[in-house]
């Protein structure tokens, strides 16, 4: 369902400390302690998109993939902001903001596509690919009528708000900011060693979308992929037929500052031994006896210079980069209110890949997306979280896996990329 | 094609895939899916995509299944490792038009080729929730007629409601 088809437990149905009018103060226990104010708390929720999607950070807005040819073009978003992507004709990129100067009307309702220039539909305002106003029909009124803009009207002030556009092997960002650091930096070398085993050097073939509204609040995914924890027990896809076991090779990588991530994971290569009888009896949903039909859909072709035949990276604030073995995609959060993202996945494999190979990815998956056998279970999950701490008297999450560190980890069992995620957020939202 | 298409054979096989459209969808509606695989030849490609990818050409699924195995999967791994909220979902079918019929055998009608299109639209309903249109869409079908029953040999399943509300668990 979608967040608006809420019945039980709308906004107000529940009066307690969390609808108030109230201080947004931290729990005392510091990281061990989430409040459910900042997934709950339209405040909160406004503060957010002002300091984190509209402050100082890369948005991901495109693939340069999906806009190759001059006059190319993608409508996009920043944060929950609207806006356009164009690749110019001498094959610069662009980005600015889906919404006329002149009266505010998003004019851009094409997905992707090609043009010359953009029309605003309702006065017929246009504008160049970079976003510079080019013509106002009338501006110098109808002789004999009057009428017109003003003498001092200069078309220069009146163009589109550009943002700053950053590329990086072949994936677009954009930023509000104007001193917004290097991208490289923003990114920084832990990350940018797995981001590059996805991107650098090879030309990517787009597969596909999937867009679905989640409703619960946009941290929660980011969440979920820095809690290698979940991975092996809301899954049992997974454990049960071998792609991830608690005790075999995975890791939580985390930037410095904590925002971003890399949860990555080693294909064991024999599942039954790979798993002890105490890891077996942990885990309830292992069952020994299912088997797949085909088993395809398992296989790992070892196709990139890295030892985790997984990743999937969480690029603050809106991008997530899935390596699931051999599917490929990334996936672009927009925020959508405190209850409700929109999320945007595009699939891709590359140009240079065979046949038989784009169709061991398209197989593969189905692994991923709102259908997918781990995709499914995440959005499930991340709603009935949000149900929760919608609904419930108690106030707080507990986040006590593997003590108080924060970042990095080499255990499965732990919440530390979620607490250092935290650490990082509390001191730009200064709570 | 279309004026080469018999009418009166037209019809009847529109009738003949109507009823086939009934016990498809109703096994999906009472979400007997270990009895889904059956509606399919061994090699069938099955596909669930936004018409969005659908117009532009490319081939990403939202369920993607070559082979009666990978639908067979696809059902065991709904029926015992998901886990989504319990609901409900009910499937209409109408609108039935036959593109082309391709006899292949001597006997008339009798082992053949159907392509045709279905509009189909997709309720469901949470426990806790209103029933809503999840999906509105259309079936591409590609039937072979074997031994005088209709088996799917190819499904495109092509939905206008692009944005999916949180997920698609069952198969249309």
């Amino acid at each position: 369902m979608f967040s608006t088809d809420v019945v039980i437990g709308q906004d107000g149905a529940l009066l307690t400390e969390k609808s108030k009018k109230m201080e947004f103060k931290w729990p005392e226990m510091g990281l061990t302690e989430i409040p459910d104010w900042i997934y709950t708390s339209p405040d909160i929720y406004q503060l957010e998109i002002e300091k984190i999607f509209h402050g100082d950070t890369w948005n991901f807005v495109a693939l340069e993939a999906e806009i190759p040819k001059p006059g190319d073009f993608k409508r996009s978003f920043v944060g929950p902001t609207p806006v356009v992507v164009t690749r110019n004709v001498d094959g610069s990129l662009h980005v600015f903001e889906n919404r006329c100067a002149h009266r505010g009307v998003e004019f851009c309702r094409q997905n992707l596509g090609n043009t010359k220039e953009f029309i605003c539909p309702y006065h017929s305002w246009s504008y160049d690919l970079t976003g510079n106003l080019q013509g106002v029909p009338f501006k110098r009124g109808i002789k004999g009528e009057g009428g017109g803009m003003p003498r001092d009207f200069d078309n220069k002030n009146h163009g589109l708000r550009k943002l700053k556009v950053s590329v990086i092997h072949g994936v677009i960002f954009a930023s509000f900011s104007v001193n917004i650091e290097d991208i490289r930096n923003y990114i920084s070398s832990e990350i940018l060693e797995e981001f590059e085993v996805v991107f650098k050097g090879r030309e990517l073939d787009i597969h596909g979308y999937y867009r679905n509204e989640l409703p619960g609040n946009w941290k929660l995914y980011h969440e979920n992929l820095k809690d290698p924890y979940h991975a092996t027990l809301l899954h049992s896809f997974l454990v049960t037929f071998g792609l991830m076991v608690a005790g075999s090779k995975n890791a939580m990588i985390a930037d410095p500052l904590g925002r971003h991530g890399t949860l990555a994971s080693a294909k064991p290569d024999n599942v039954a031994s790979a798993l002890d009888d105490n890891t077996k009896h942990e885990i309830r949903n292992f069952r020994e006896d299912f088997k797949l039909s085909d088993e395809r859909i398992l296989d790992y072709i070892r196709e990139f210079d890295s030892p985790w035949s997984v990743t999937m990276q969480t690029i603050w604030p809106n991008l997530i980069v899935q390596r699931e073995l051999n599917t490929l995609g990334i996936r672009q959060i927009i925020p959508n209110g405190p209850h409700s993202q929109i999320m945007i996945w595009t699939m891709f494999g590359y140009k240079d890949d065979s046949e038989d190979m784009t169709r061991h990815r398209l197989r593969q998956a189905n692994l991923m997306g709102p259908s997918g056998y781990l995709g499914v279970e995440d959005n499930e999950a991340i709603k009935f979280l949000q149900e929760g701490v919608r609904r419930s008297t108690s106030e707080v999450g507990v986040l006590k896996l593997d003590g108080s560190n924060t970042g990095s980890s080499n255990s499965v069992i732990s919440e530390s990329g979620i607490r250092g995620m935290y650490k990082y957020y509390r001191n730009l939202m200064g709570f | 094609m279309g004026e080469r298409l018999d009418q009166k054979l037209a019809r009847e096989m529109r009738f003949e895939i109507e009823e086939f459209h009934t016990e498809y969808c109703s096994i999906l509606d009472r979400g007997a899916l270990d009895e889904w695989p059956e509606f399919f030849a061994e090699d069938a490609l099955y596909r669930i995509t936004s018409r969005e990818n659908a117009d532009a050409g490319l081939r990403a699924g939202l369920v993607y299944a070559e082979g009666r195995s990978m639908i067979r999967d696809r059902a065991f791994t709904i029926l015992n490792t998901q886990m989504f909220a319990p609901r409900y979902i009910q499937i209409f079918t109408s609108n039935v038009k036959v593109f082309d019929i391709i006899e292949l055998g001597f006997q008339k009608n009798d082992e053949a080729l159907i392509k045709s299109k279905t509009n189909y639209l997709l309720l469901q309903t949470l426990v806790d929730a209103p029933t809503t249109i999840h999906q509105s869409g259309r079936y591409y079908d590609t039937f072979v007629r074997k031994e005088g029953r209709l088996l799917i040999q190819e499904r495109q399943c092509i939905y206008d409601s692009v944005l999916i509300a949180n997920d698609l668990v069952y198969p249309v």
